[in-house]
């Protein structure tokens, strides 16, 4: 039993660890097809017009134009490898800091936002799936529709306009306030700017969630367990504690942790939106400025974000579902 | 107390979904002129009779440059989406039909795939192609295909089991022919819903990238270069700006959705005569 596990989680490392191989090539292979002159996107054409040779010459070398890019390859996963991420050519810093710092701000906000849309999103699937085809299921069901629709970004700027500059209750963006230091920074001013950005990705996450929780507790509704507990009058709270919680609970938990890369997607948009200084509006300045090893390391990190997600999800299926657990197939 | 049944009102659903787009398309197209003339007699005005939609600061209507952004935001995602679509298909019976390893190797490029944030991804790709139109209609159409592919391995995978299939092939016909003469037509009805369900996808992930900054030039009304032009100038007040380009960019992949599950509805043997 054990060292099945340990067969389990083992193949799975090494899945990830291909994966992860794979993606960083990929998206060198991508950053190097580039048509876009790092020196012309970054310097200007103008400033780059009005340059000596010399100077032409040293910036091409800062930038790597002329290395041969399988050598480049090489040397960047070497360095990788040792924990050195390279230096981002756009905040002139290591990008293990830049990271650091940018991956704590989105880690905040993302957690936030996660847990709420699960357990919301849980919540009205299963208010949705215990009502279905009456009125609360109807309403939920086109909440659901509506938000799926809705572009987060458009949703994080509906929110600004009305909270920030309509209402004026919660700043307009970036995750601290302006002109303080940052060790006056306060734990209530990270939450206090992290609110909006958080609730826009809460409000979009949740119709995923919602949706799929509902299918299956209408699976369970319509069970003849249920049957024949409605056949003895249990009702309500109470049929759904004993009956269809831990029955939904499963599915809901194992589709929340695979759906970590959407609220990573989500968040490049709203943090766009916010100006909040976290990992998708470096991912995004990376991009539109050709910052090659911050654009890689940020790919990589939430790759591995996501596949630890992934594999939690198989880890808590086999965990949690006692049919597996107990000596079923582990898949 | 229902006036119709729900065939008809599947079919109501479809009819008007498709009018939409359509009319969208049309007058979007048809306003070409009219989304790039500045006035700047008429400049920040809000919402008002002849100009429902308000002008921004350079007097553009920005009715038309809306309908002319959501037109050019469907053509998009309509190719993409379709492109995405033949690819899921052929990939999706190649990794269930042609043996083993090439269904390894076709589910390791899907898990690669999704294993990027999808944005990210199509920030990558628009930055190889050197951003601009073709590398967002190139990135959106390259990387929606994985969860339909899947869906459809899936889908072969289990019609491999099913006793007709195999009888086909204990009587000699070939995996090519089994491909085509058994498996497509049963693939069809659902191949068709995924294409349709693309659409909505493909269209937030078009203006989401669009918004960001990659892809479109400003001068093309792309509805993402729209809504982020209308968040500059935001703080200053002017709401309409964000509001009803966004509104009816939310209810146009609603109509796609709406399109998408009623066609579902349809096709499926096991509602369609409910």
């Amino acid at each position: 039993m054990k060292r099945r596990w340990i067969v389990f989680i083992g193949k799975n490392l090494i899945r990830i660890l291909l994966l992860t191989i794979c993606i960083s090539m990929v998206t060198f292979a991508l950053m190097k097809a580039s048509p876009i002159d790092p020196l012309q996107a970054n310097v200007g054409q103008a400033a780059l017009g009005t340059m000596s040779q010399e100077q032409r010459e040293k910036l091409e070398e800062y930038w790597g134009v002329n290395t041969p890019p399988i050598r480049q390859y090489l040397s960047w996963a070497g360095d990788f490898v040792r924990g050195d991420m390279g230096i981002s050519l756009l905040y002139r810093q290591p990008v293990t800091e830049v990271i650091a710092v940018k991956l704590s701000n989105s880690l905040f906000l993302m957690i936030t936002a996660w847990i709420i849309s699960g357990v919301l999103g849980f919540l009205l699937g299963v208010v949705s799936g215990m009502n279905q085809g009456k009125f609360v299921d109807k309403l939920i069901r086109g909440y659901c529709l509506v938000v799926s629709s809705t572009p987060a970004f458009w949703l994080a700027l509906l929110l600004l306009m009305i909270f920030s500059v309509w209402l004026q209750l919660f700043p307009i963006g970036l995750s601290v306030p302006i002109g303080v230091e940052a060790s006056g920074v306060t734990f209530l001013d990270r939450v206090y700017h992290a609110v909006l950005p958080a609730l826009t990705l809460s409000i979009t996450g949740v119709s995923n969630i919602a949706l799929h929780t509902r299918e299956k507790m209408i699976d369970v509704m319509q069970s003849d367990y249920v049957l024949f507990a409605r056949m003895r009058g249990e009702k309500g709270w109470r049929l759904f504690r004993y009956y269809g919680f831990r029955n939904v609970l499963l599915p809901a938990v194992t589709l929340h942790f695979a759906s970590i890369s959407e609220i990573f997607g989500g968040s490049v948009l709203v943090e766009q939106v916010f100006s909040y200084p976290g990992l998708g509006q470096a991912a995004v300045a990376a991009g539109l400025g050709s910052d090659l090893p911050l654009l890689m390391a940020i790919t990589i990190v939430s790759a591995l974000i996501v596949f630890g997600g992934n594999l939690a999800a198989n880890l808590l299926y086999g965990m949690i579902d006692p049919r597996i657990r107990r000596g079923g197939a582990v898949k | 107390m229902k006036f119709f049944n729900r065939r008809q009102r599947m079919m109501i659903g479809i009819f008007f979904s498709i009018a939409f787009l359509v009319i969208v398309c049309v007058l979007g197209n048809l306003n070409t002129e009219a989304a790039r003339v500045t006035d700047f007699s008429r400049k920040n005005l809000a919402p008002c009779s002849s100009y429902i939609f308000g002008t921004d600061w350079l007097g553009r209507d920005m009715l038309a440059r809306t309908l002319k952004g959501l037109s050019m935001s469907i053509l998009i995602g309509v190719v993409s989406a379709a492109v995405s679509a033949v690819v899921a298909l052929v990939l999706g019976i190649a990794a269930a039909t042609l043996g083993k390893t090439a269904d390894s190797i076709i589910s390791f490029v899907i898990d690669l795939i999704m294993g990027v944030p999808h944005i990210l991804l199509l920030i990558l790709i628009s930055v190889a192609l050197g951003k601009g139109l073709k590398g967002v209609v190139i990135g959106v159409a390259l990387t929606h295909w994985p969860s339909l592919a899947r869906l459809i391995r899936a889908e072969v995978i289990q019609l491999k089991e099913s006793p007709y299939i195999q009888i086909s092939a204990k009587l000699g016909k070939s995996r090519w022919y089994i491909a085509r003469k058994h498996m497509l037509p049963h693939l069809l009805p659902q191949f068709l819903v995924g294409l349709v369900l693309l659409f909505p996808h493909a269209i937030l992930h078009e203006s989401s990238v669009t918004f960001l900054g990659f892809g479109l030039s400003t001068e093309q009304p792309a509805i993402g270069i729209i809504l982020s032009e209308a968040m500059k100038y935001l703080v200053t007040g002017k709401w309409w700006l964000a509001l009803f380009p966004g509104i009816l960019l939310v209810v146009t992949v609603i109509m796609f959705y709406v399109l998408g599950e009623s066609l579902r509805k349809l096709l499926d043997p096991n509602s369609v005569h409910q």
